[in-house]
């Protein structure tokens, strides 16, 4: 008896809650640690990015105006949902990365829990980073967090699914919405990704994500007068002051990150500080 | 309208001098840069001669800076680098009259204001960070936070004692040592506050103050010693200088221009709310970065507004900013007059109702008379572009959404301003306005306590709170 032919799956980006091919009709192969071939991935464009911006824009009011249980919930339910798939995706890092099964085991089972740990922050960011402000007067003043906006992400090039996890949840935890440039020579956990968020309840263009070349796509949203924050981690060495620069059209938030950023270790709060604005809310007192 | 007397201040409180230097490394010393004559915008008479910072002096200023923060200042316990700042803030009170005499001489500002919010808010500035010193374990970034090192900050000049104290005190308090630039027009009160430092006792080089023009602003955001940048002042120069760190690892923070939506509501108390209006725009001549400057009144009541508004503006007393019964004071100069003026007249070319207050000006000095325009719509330059003047644009909306819509349509996010008697739309408002501070039934309230600072192109950073001390710890 001849072995069974699989389904071979398509890898296409996610942008809106949708899986479009890249509407410049691109693909790039996808090759193992090794060099054998995995898959053709979209090789997204300008206008995939462009597109993304917009999505992430118009979930932005909804995202960042849902309660902090809410959010709090459809993060658990992406840890769920990536439980359940825990085997596809070992299979999918121990390729890309090249790494044995028993070490992507380990790394799926991080990623899951990030999301466990950044779940647990959403409805408890506020009360950690906000204040009530002591003013000499007769008013109440209090701070409160609240999301930038809309988060370009250039995901980590090496740690395809525990680095791209470690990156993305932070931003979408308080709010904000993201449009992420996945590892370039990496990208496949990444749309497999893109598979859990669309069956976990999180509404469709929260996370917007694109495979492709980073350098090509990354000064595009860099520029991007409707991007406010700009995460640096997956840029190319080169780029990354020119990013910066562009950034600076229209003084987005820019993550400078420490190239070879451990992510198994346990986070701290800065990912989630670098995209909350604090706004300080006065009101008088008197009868 | 009643006729005061003129009743102002003695200008002899300033003890001005007839030559200023800069401050570096503890003295006193002549920079080899070109000196400046700093005026009166008042009277455009000469104060003083200032001498002002080369580049190579900015490298000796950031190099004594260093020294101070190796040898000295991040190696003394929290507990006694807490005292010199209570000290600071203790001498700014002792000597509150003269600060503030020699304010609303070299900025132009009325002596009511710098008498009772630049300089009260300075010193409290300072004896509110003076206490984070020894407690900084306890801000939340983690159990023993560090500084960063030295920081190079510049700072404009419509707060120009109050802006040295918001850059200075928290940067001292978490251990880092300072490099400050004063705005070239108004360097007289930076260096009075260096007087103080020194009187302090503060070791040497730990703050260093640099008279100059902007290119030695950049000269020292650019500089290798800097480990971080905090700037005050235009949203252009403010991208200027993020372009300039691209690529390094200083830390930057921008406080930079605004744009601020005041929203009227039909149920609010309309005298009330005018007081808060005409506060909210000629504060300080409207040298305000969160000045109310876009006034957006529900659409039933502006014309009752409008009325209202015009009879309190034509009331305000426009002129020698040392008298204390003057409203507003002078604008801070001709450059700035001439920006003001310009912008002016776009607002007529482009079809906006001026209105301007028939109060007498001054001959001498650069003043201009508090105007207000109806008609204004989104696109025009005087609703879009920062005036930084006595120059109110009003734009009228029918529904909470329509507000919010046009409270937002900005690039800006510094501040913003709802007045309504209802708790729950100020609280829906304040929401859902994209702005670093929303004040409601109230304008132009600041607190040490109180982190500041902006959405989108104002800027990012806070200053004030817990919030504040980021900029300066490395976190």
């Amino acid at each position: 008896m001849s072995d069974r032919v699989t389904v071979a799956k398509t890898y296409k980006l996610y942008i809106g809650g949708a899986f479009p091919r890249s509407e410049s009709g691109r693909s790039y192969p996808v090759t193992d640690s090794k060099g054998a071939f995995l898959a053709n991935a979209a090789q997204g464009s300008r206008k995939d990015a462009r597109d993304a911006v917009t999505a992430a824009r118009k979930a932005f009011g909804g995202w960042s105006g849902a309660t902090a249980y809410n959010r709090g919930q459809v993060l658990y339910r992406v840890a769920e949902v990536l439980e359940g798939r825990r085997e596809q995706f070992v299979t999918e890092v121990a390729a890309s990365e090249g790494v044995p099964v028993k070490k992507a085991q380990s790394l799926v089972d991080t990623a899951i829990d990030r999301w466990v740990w950044y779940a647990g922050w959403t409805d408890k960011v506020a009360a950690v980073l906000g204040s009530a402000n002591p003013v000499a007067g007769p008013y109440f003043s209090f701070s409160t967090p609240e999301p930038t906006g809309v988060v370009a992400v250039l995901a980590p090039q090496q740690s395809s699914l525990l680095g791209l996890v470690s990156v993305i949840a932070p931003v979408i935890a308080s709010g904000n919405t993201a449009v992420v440039v996945t590892s370039q020579d990496r990208p496949l956990p990444a749309i497999t990704l893109s598979e859990v968020l669309a069956t976990s309840d999180v509404p469709g263009g929260v996370v917007n994500i694109i495979t492709g070349r980073t350098a090509e796509i990354a000064p595009w949203l860099a520029s991007h007068a409707d991007v406010n924050a700009l995460d640096l981690t997956g840029a190319p060495e080169p780029l990354r002051a020119e990013l910066e620069r562009s950034a600076a059209g229209t003084v987005k938030r820019v993550l400078r990150t420490k190239v070879g950023e451990d992510f198994a270790v346990t986070p701290d709060l800065s990912r989630i500080r670098a995209y909350l604005e604090t706004k300080t809310v006065w009101h008088p007192m008197g009868v | 309208m009643w006729e005061y007397a003129p009743a102002p201040e003695s200008r002899d409180i300033a003890n001005l001098k007839p030559a200023y230097r800069m401050f570096v490394d503890g003295q006193f010393v002549e920079g080899s840069g070109e000196p400046l004559k700093t005026i009166n915008p008042g009277t455009e008479e000469v104060l003083a001669e200032v001498s002002t910072a080369s580049k190579s002096d900015v490298d000796t200023a950031v190099k004594a800076a260093r020294r101070a923060y190796d040898r000295v200042w991040s190696k003394m316990p929290g507990s006694e680098r807490a005292k010199y700042i209570y000290r600071i803030a203790r001498q700014i009170q002792e000597r509150g009259r003269e600060l503030a005499v020699l304010e609303s001489l070299d900025n132009g500002k009325p002596i009511k204001e710098s008498r009772d919010v630049d300089v009260p808010t300075a010193a409290a500035h300072f004896f509110y960070h003076a206490g984070w010193a020894d407690k900084l374990g306890y801000a939340g970034y983690g159990p023993d936070p560090k500084p960063l090192g030295v920081a190079g900050q510049v700072i404009p000049w419509n707060f120009p004692l109050l802006m040295a104290a918001w850059k200075i005190a928290p940067a001292l308090a978490c251990g880092n040592t300072v490099v400050l630039k004063p705005a070239e027009t108004t360097p007289l009160t930076a260096l009075v506050l260096a007087d103080i430092i020194a009187q302090c006792d503060l070791p040497p080089g730990v703050v260093n103050i640099i008279p100059g023009a902007g290119d030695i602003g950049a000269a020292l955001v650019e500089h290798d010693g800097v480990d971080k940048v905090a700037f005050t002042g235009s949203t252009e120069v403010g991208k200027t200088i993020q372009r300039q760190l691209a690529g390094t690892n200083k830390k930057l923070t921008l406080e930079l221009g605004g744009k601020a939506a005041n929203v009227v509501f039909d149920d609010a108390p309309l005298d009330q709310a005018v007081e808060g209006i005409v506060n909210g725009i000629f504060f300080n001549q409207g040298h305000v970065c969160c000045a109310g400057s876009r006034l957006l009144v529900q659409e039933s009541i502006a014309d009752e507004l409008l009325e209202k508004l015009h009879a309190r503006v034509s009331t305000l007393r426009v002129g020698d900013p040392l008298d204390k019964n003057t409203d507003v004071g002078a604008i801070n100069s001709r450059e700035q007059l001439a920006r003001i003026t310009e912008l002016t007249e776009s607002g007529e070319a482009e079809g906006a109702q001026r209105w301007t207050s028939s109060c007498p000006l001054p001959d001498k000095g650069f003043y201009f008379a508090p105007t207000v325009f109806s008609g204004v719509s989104q696109a025009m330059r005087i609703a879009r572009e920062e005036i930084f003047g006595p120059v109110l644009s009003v734009l009228t909306f029918r529904t909470p959404d329509e507000a919010v819509a046009k409270a937002n349509n900005t690039p800006y996010g510094l501040s913003a301003g709802v007045w309504t008697e209802k708790g729950s739309r100020i609280l829906w408002m304040a929401q859902r306005m994209r702005a670093g501070v929303v004040w409601s039934n109230t304008f132009n309230r600041f607190d040490p306590t109180a982190p500041f600072g902006g959405y989108q192109e104002s800027g990012f950073g806070r200053e004030g709170g817990r919030t504040g001390l980021e900029a300066y710890l490395d976190v």
